[in-house]
């Protein structure tokens, strides 16, 4: 069996820690996730704490916002790979989802978890 | 309006930028001053992700944008202009006389630099090319968004 996929969470300041302890209380599961906060970080600072945190592995990157510093330093480093595939918008449902599914593609884990993310922004009346 | 800001951060276009400022200003528009992005339409893109599509994102070189800074001061709304490091203002300012002030808000760790502020670290270097474009009348301030303080260049080189 592949090594499971690997998720990079890649936020402003501390999103990315604080969402992994939620999926790890929620699930157990405390070895999927890795938080990559970009406090502090020109763009080639960002990059190498990321590839630290892939460590050559497939991987799917979770970016918190559709643009900036997290976006443009993720989507720099995945370019051209196959094996690393980004979302952005993070949620707690997307990483709960993907930690159940890290046997799929990056690809397929990344379009997975971006439709769980999606299915959970609601407006429920009160 | 005009250019609000002219300012040097080497995240270039991000969340500070388009929401932290952009969102008090009412930004039109950007001006990313970047030789290496200007020649690359994949970077491009990328910066334009980040940013709503009411506002205008120009990519100029430093000589496009030393030959654009009347037209852009001129504009009817309200601008920013970004470098992502002093060399690239500098050499702006020696060009025009249209820099009045420029706003430090975001360089950070690199070997050889050392912290000023949270969200500064300077070179001796880069602090004394700071002080001596403040020497030529430029008002030098670090602030990364609004609701900070203006930290004059004194206080930070």
């Amino acid at each position: 069996m592949s090594e499971p996929l690997r998720g990079v969470i890649v936020s402003h300041s501390a999103v990315a820690q604080a969402l992994r302890v939620a999926v790890a209380a929620i699930t157990g599961l405390d070895d999927a996730l890795v938080p990559v906060s970009n406090d502090g970080c020109d763009s080639g600072a960002l990059t190498t704490r990321l590839a630290e945190a892939i460590a050559g592995r497939p991987a799917v990157l979770f970016v918190d916002l559709p643009g900036g510093s997290c976006l443009t330093t993720s989507i720099r480093l995945a370019r051209g790979k196959t094996d690393v595939a980004v979302v952005t918008g993070v949620n707690l449902a997307m990483l709960l989802d993907f930690v159940f599914h890290r046997d799929l593609s990056p690809a397929e884990a990344a379009r997975r978890a971006a439709e769980a993310g999606g299915k959970a922004i609601r407006t429920p009346a009160a | 309006m005009t250019i609000a800001l002219y300012r040097i951060d080497d995240r270039l276009i991000h969340g500070q930028v388009v929401v932290g400022w952009g969102q008090p200003l009412n930004l039109g528009f950007v001006v990313l001053v970047d030789d290496a992005v200007r020649d690359s339409p994949w970077e491009q893109d990328l910066y334009r992700m980040g940013v709503p599509p009411h506002i205008e994102v120009v990519f100029a070189s430093v000589a496009e944008a030393a030959r654009g800074l009347p037209q852009w001061e001129a504009d009817s709304r309200t601008g920013i202009l970004l470098a992502g490091d002093i060399a690239t203002l500098a050499a702006l300012g020696a060009n025009s006389h249209q820099i009045k002030r420029i706003n430090v808000g975001g360089i950070h760790h690199r070997t050889g630099r050392r912290e000023r502020l949270r969200y500064v670290y300077l070179t001796d270097a880069e602090a004394a090319q700071l002080r001596e474009l403040a020497a030529r009348g430029i008002e030098i301030t670090a602030q990364d968004v609004p609701t900070a303080r203006p930290v004059p260049v004194a206080e930070f080189t």
